[in-house]
């Protein structure tokens, strides 16, 4: 630091000038502020009536819900039900410990001067499957087995998303170094089966995961639901993956993989040791998006009778007791995915950005 | 020639792995008997038929036919899991072999039976088409209905049965094709459609999930024949004959008088017709594969048939739908079993 | 090569390392595993079938289907097949992507301009928008159209109309639909004469400006032969169009064209949600046109709108065209969540009904996939067509 260098010029404005500069700079613009301005108002207003000033937070019951605002009642009183399903009541510390396990995993990754932060994020791609695996369907080292069927709610929605994308990984790796590899005949088969997956709508392939792979398979041979089902969004995620990761393998410059082979190591160490690191680094990002569309399309399940978060909410807004109280539900689950994806995104720009300044070559 | 013997060699270990690929065909029972449970498909939530509460806990008249089912095989009414499917998921599960019996209000026709690989067990159930419309459109009967919009669910006899009716009177109508009965009636109550139509158990059952039940009524006409019955995977008949007369053991209880309350003195009863449906006296459980006192555990733990009709569907219940053809043959209804002998 | 000694073996590496050799097993097991694998899941498939009695074959589309359908863009009626219920999901399909591909690019591209706005307001709600639509799912989204619009629009009885030719209602949005009579046919020659001349103009223009410099108001003059030719036209042919006006009878509205609500509320959700990812794509296309680009063309004179439509789009094109069509791609295969609420598309008509009525599950499914299998790669073949295009004039 010479003491030659200018810090650049402070550019603040007075609030008048500010509001000058970026809202009335022009006369369209003027136009422009004072429309927005106007809907704003008349729109914002009702909303948060509806939403805060009007609602109705606690009580006892459908009778309390008199308001004209939001009736929250009916959240607050369904919430477990939202939340683990049908999941039984005596055993749901185990999902409680999933979610702090969870919670532990990833929220050091938002606070960048966490110690360790990398392996907390380690174990919540390794460690926390396996826990999972244990905990929830329960079976092992005396923990009651709890079936598939009663697993619903914020939880199945996680389950959904968290093991299709941990399982969709591996795949995807394998499909992407397929897809770019020398061999023909591999490359062909690749490009197939990503270009197919890729292609049809998520629905078509639950459906077929949820009623036609007992089909395909031998007799007696037979899966849960919940499993076909993610094995189809297995599959289908894994094609989105393979088509991310190869992005990250083309931006790799020439000369390491050169480089690599120079140093007479095989395919797969060359590919092990010395590409898919770096090419990983680079798709954090992108397969943080991945997850995002991934988690917001779990709600599809609902279409072929699980009941995930929003199926929950769904089957118990009709429920005569309580009148209309639809929208809250919507709005509910609408918060409960916002409030994940619009945190993850952050998380994904943060580390774009990151990322960005340190590698481009 | 390097190359060709590396290609025989892949072929060897292919073949290998084909010939080993083919498993045996174990029988349903048997595959029940391995998994402990009997795997049951049901609605998505219709009240009286089958519908979960909070904590997952079935109840209703097809849920209860399983249950039956399960005591049967078990001598438990609980070893019996549910697996929730919308009506056009059905058959595909049950063809797959998902589920072991479909019990999902289903209709007994010609197609269903003998092109989707299905056999129909009996009728839990002697139903009929109707229709359900809001009352502020005074129409008192279906004739009125020309022009109107329907609501309808998807992948039901229903569908085919409206468009028939219609088309039989001239009259027109725009159908809305819902997936679910849950949107069905949030699709009648916002107003979508006038007239929502449906097997008339499933009108009570829907009308009872209205904001306001009373603001809409069931009209008088009945459209088609809707026999409801459990279903089968066809080509197994030891399982075909099981569940075929575990309903048929229900109903001959109701007729002898047996229910679950007086079952264990009716085990002492004299009665050579209840000594052989609780399993006192001859080997009826054991030609269809089933412990000798299935049927006293069917009994003990569901009920008989009227039992369940009035425990779920019956008068009282929210649905408040009379026996009338549900009854037996005895008292003016077309219930009949077989005898057990 | 090596001849060196008189052995007959051949030498050099043996061939388990020799890596063509290799590539070459290792392809030949590739593939036979992926044979192997088909050939077991349809020997399975086969067998179950064959022993579970499930019909077979694709006999089923030539009987009839005897179920309505609530919207048809070709004829139909209970009376026809099943192949027909297929034509009429896939139209329903194909106009609700096309619909929706419409909308969402524009207004896609009004929110990425609106997002680099030098309004501050504008810019910000612009932001708002686009993070809470894209973060929450679009399934709820249509519900949420669907449902709570739905309960906010009058019976028929109740309609809101516009001069008695219009009418909404929550059964739909009902509007008069023309009738050709007679001498229709020569009104549409004009209008398509007047086509023809706008689109010879602007070449002519082109090539006077490109010659000369001076610029021809394409657009104004284009625009008027445009309203004004077959404006003229109708009354010079002697009103040849009849409108059928939609009127209350019975329980509905009845002729004129009519927007069901289903395809209202799928067209709305699918348009906002492809929308707000359309704008981030377009904003980081006119981000990545460098600021020199549009520095220069401000001091060769050319205004803001000028700029913008001469020289920034043109080039942030290249960097929006391939994730664009990703995000056409998307927006059709998410049209199949029209089954949640009942609006006929390919999903909820063939894959819904038909399969349930025939109960042939592998066939009806089977050529559902291909349907969008076929869309994708038509649609990926455009794009890749235009892209070249594009491309090319870059070198």
């Amino acid at each position: 630091m010479g003491g030659s260098v200018m810090k650049p010029p402070v550019s603040r404005l007075a609030p008048v000038q500010w509001i000058r500069q970026n809202l009335f700079s022009t006369w369209y613009n003027t136009l422009l502020t004072l429309a927005v301005g106007w809907l704003l108002v008349t729109s914002v207003v009702p909303v948060f009536d509806w939403l805060i000033f009007g609602a109705t937070f606690s009580g006892d019951g459908p009778g309390d819900c008199v308001g004209k605002g939001a009736c929250w009642l009916f959240i607050n009183q369904r919430l477990n039900f939202f939340i683990y399903g049908f999941y039984p009541d005596a055993e749901q510390w185990r999902v409680d410990i999933m979610f702090a396990l969870l919670a532990l995993s990833f929220v050091p990754q938002f606070i960048d001067r966490f110690p360790g932060r990398t392996w907390f994020g380690l174990f919540g791609l390794t460690g926390l499957p396996l826990c999972g695996y244990i905990l929830i369907p329960g079976g092992w080292f005396g923990l009651e087995p709890v079936d598939s069927s009663k697993w619903g709610g914020l939880m199945l929605t996680l389950v959904i998303a968290y093991v299709g994308i941990i399982a969709s990984l591996p795949i995807g790796v394998l499909l992407a170094l397929g897809r770019r590899s020398e061999m023909p005949i591999i490359r062909g088969l690749c490009i197939v089966f990503i270009e197919v997956w890729r292609a049809v709508p998520l629905i078509t392939v639950l459906f077929m995961a949820s009623v036609m792979l007992p089909l395909f398979l031998p007799e007696g041979m037979n899966f849960e639901k919940l499993l076909r089902a993610l094995i189809g969004i297995t599959l289908w995620q894994s094609a989105y993956m393979a088509e991310v990761i190869r992005g990250g393998l083309q931006a790799i410059p020439r000369g390491q993989y050169e480089a690599a082979s120079a140093l007479g190591l095989g395919y797969w160490r060359r590919m092990g040791l010395v590409i898919l690191p770096q090419a990983l680094k680079l798709v954090i990002p992108g397969i943080v998006n991945t997850f995002i569309a991934l988690f917001k399309d779990t709600t599809l399940v609902l279409i072929i009778g699980l009941f995930d978060v929003l199926g929950a909410v769904q089957s118990t807004v009709t429920d005569p007791a309580w009148q209309n109280v639809a929208t809250e539900g919507y709005v509910f689950v609408a918060f409960c995915f916002w409030v994940f994806c619009f945190g993850i995104s952050r998380y994904s720009q943060n580390l774009e950005r990151k990322l960005d300044t340190g590698h481009k070559t | 020639m390097i190359k060709t013997r590396w290609i025989a060699v892949g072929a060897a270990l292919v073949i290998g792995a084909i010939t080993s690929a083919s498993a045996t065909a174990a029988t349903t029972l048997e595959n029940i008997k391995k998994k402990g449970h009997v795997q049951c498909g049901v609605t998505t939530g219709l009240p009286g038929f089958s519908q979960p509460d909070e904590k997952g806990n079935w109840t209703g008249l097809d849920v209860d036919t399983c249950r039956a089912v399960a005591a049967a095989v078990f001598g438990d009414a609980k070893a019996v899991e549910f697996t929730p499917l919308t009506a056009k998921e059905r058959f595909t599960a049950l063809q797959s072999g998902e589920i072991d019996v479909l019990s999902r209000n289903t209709t007994w026709t010609l197609t269903r039976d003998a092109s989707l690989g299905l056999n129909f067990t009996g009728v839990n159930y002697y139903d009929g088409q109707g229709f359900l419309v809001s009352k502020e459109l005074g129409v008192s009967d279906a004739k009125d209905l020309d022009g109107a919009t329907v609501c309808i669910q998807s992948g039901t006899t229903t569908e085919l049965n409206l468009a028939d009716y219609f088309r039989a009177k001239g009259m027109e109508f725009t159908p809305i094709v819902f997936d679910t009965s849950e949107q069905t009636v949030q699709g009648f109550s916002s107003g979508r459609c006038d007239v929502l139509t449906s097997d008339r158990s499933q009108l009570a059952a829907l009308r009872s999930k209205l904001p306001d039940p009373n603001s809409a009524v069931i009209l008088p006409n009945i459209i088609s024949k809707e026999p409801l019955g459990p279903v089968v995977r066809q080509g197994d008949d030891e399982w075909f004959n099981i569940v075929k007369w575990v309903l048929f053991v229900q109903i001959n209880a109701e007729e002898l008088g047996v229910t679950s309350a007086n079952v264990d003195d009716m085990k002492k009863s004299d009665n050579p017709s209840v000594k052989r449906l609780l399993g006192t006296d001859g080997d009826m459980g054991a030609k269809l594969g089933l412990a000798a006192d299935f049927g006293y555990h069917i009994i003990k733990q569901v009920g008989n048939y009227g039992e369940m009709y009035d425990r779920n569907v019956g008068p009282g219940t929210p649905l408040d739908l009379e026996r009338g053809l549900n009854a037996l043959w005895s008292d003016g209804g077309i219930m009949y079993a077989p005898p057990v002998r | 090569m090596n001849s060196q000694q008189p052995v007959s073996k051949p030498s050099g590496p043996k061939p388990w390392y020799d890596p063509r050799v290799r590539a070459l097993v290792f392809q030949a097991l590739a593939l036979a595993a992926v044979f192997w694998a088909g050939w077991v899941l349809i020997d399975n498939t086969l067998a179950n079938m064959e022993s579970r009695g499930i019909s077979t074959g694709f006999g089923f589309l030539d009987q009839s289907a005897g179920f309505g359908i609530i919207m048809h863009l070709i004829p139909y009626d209970a009376t026809m097949s099943y192949g027909r219920t297929f034509w009429v999901g896939l139209l329903n399909t194909l106009l609700v992507s096309f619909l929706g591909i419409v909308a969402a690019t524009i207004l896609g591209f009004l929110l990425g301009v609106a997002r680099l706005s030098s309004n501050w307001l504008v810019a910000r709600l612009a932001l708002v928008y686009i993070e809470v639509i894209r973060n929450i799912p679009l399934l709820l989204q249509i519900f949420f159209w669907y449902f709570a619009v739905l309960r906010n629009l009058p019976a028929p009885r109740q309609s809101l109309e516009l001069a008695g030719l219009a009418f909404l209602n929550n059964r739909g949005l009902y509007l008069p639909d023309p009738v050709a009579q007679e001498g229709a046919g020569a009104l549409f020659a004009i209008c398509l004469l007047a086509v023809v001349a706008v689109v010879v103009l602007r070449i002519w223009a082109k090539r006077r400006q490109r010659a000369t410099g001076r610029i021809f108001p394409t657009f104004r003059v284009g625009l008027a032969i445009l309203v004004l030719v077959p404006a003229l036209g109708y009354l010079a042919t002697g009103a040849p169009i009849a409108w059928d006006v939609p009127e209350l009878r019975g329980f509905n509205y009845r002729g004129g064209l009519t927007l069901i609500p289903e395809l209202a509320a799928l067209w709305v959700a699918l348009s906002l949600y492809t929308a707000a990812f359309i704008a981030e794509i377009v904003r980081s296309g006119i981000l990545s046109v460098s600021k020199g680009q549009t520095e220069a063309s401000k001091a060769l004179g050319l205004p803001n709108g000028l700029t913008l439509r001469l020289v920034v789009i043109p080039q942030a094109m290249r960097v929006i065209i391939p994730p664009l069509t990703s995000q056409y791609l998307n927006l059709t295969k998410n049209s199949s969540l029209a089954t949640a609420i009942g609006y006929p598309d390919l999903v909820a008509v063939f894959m819904g009904t038909t399969l349930n009525q025939t109960g042939q599950a592998v066939e009806v499914v089977a050529m559902t996939m291909a349907v969008y299998l076929s869309i994708s790669l038509f649609i990926s073949l455009l794009m890749n067509l235009y892209n070249r295009a594009v491309a090319i004039k870059e070198r």
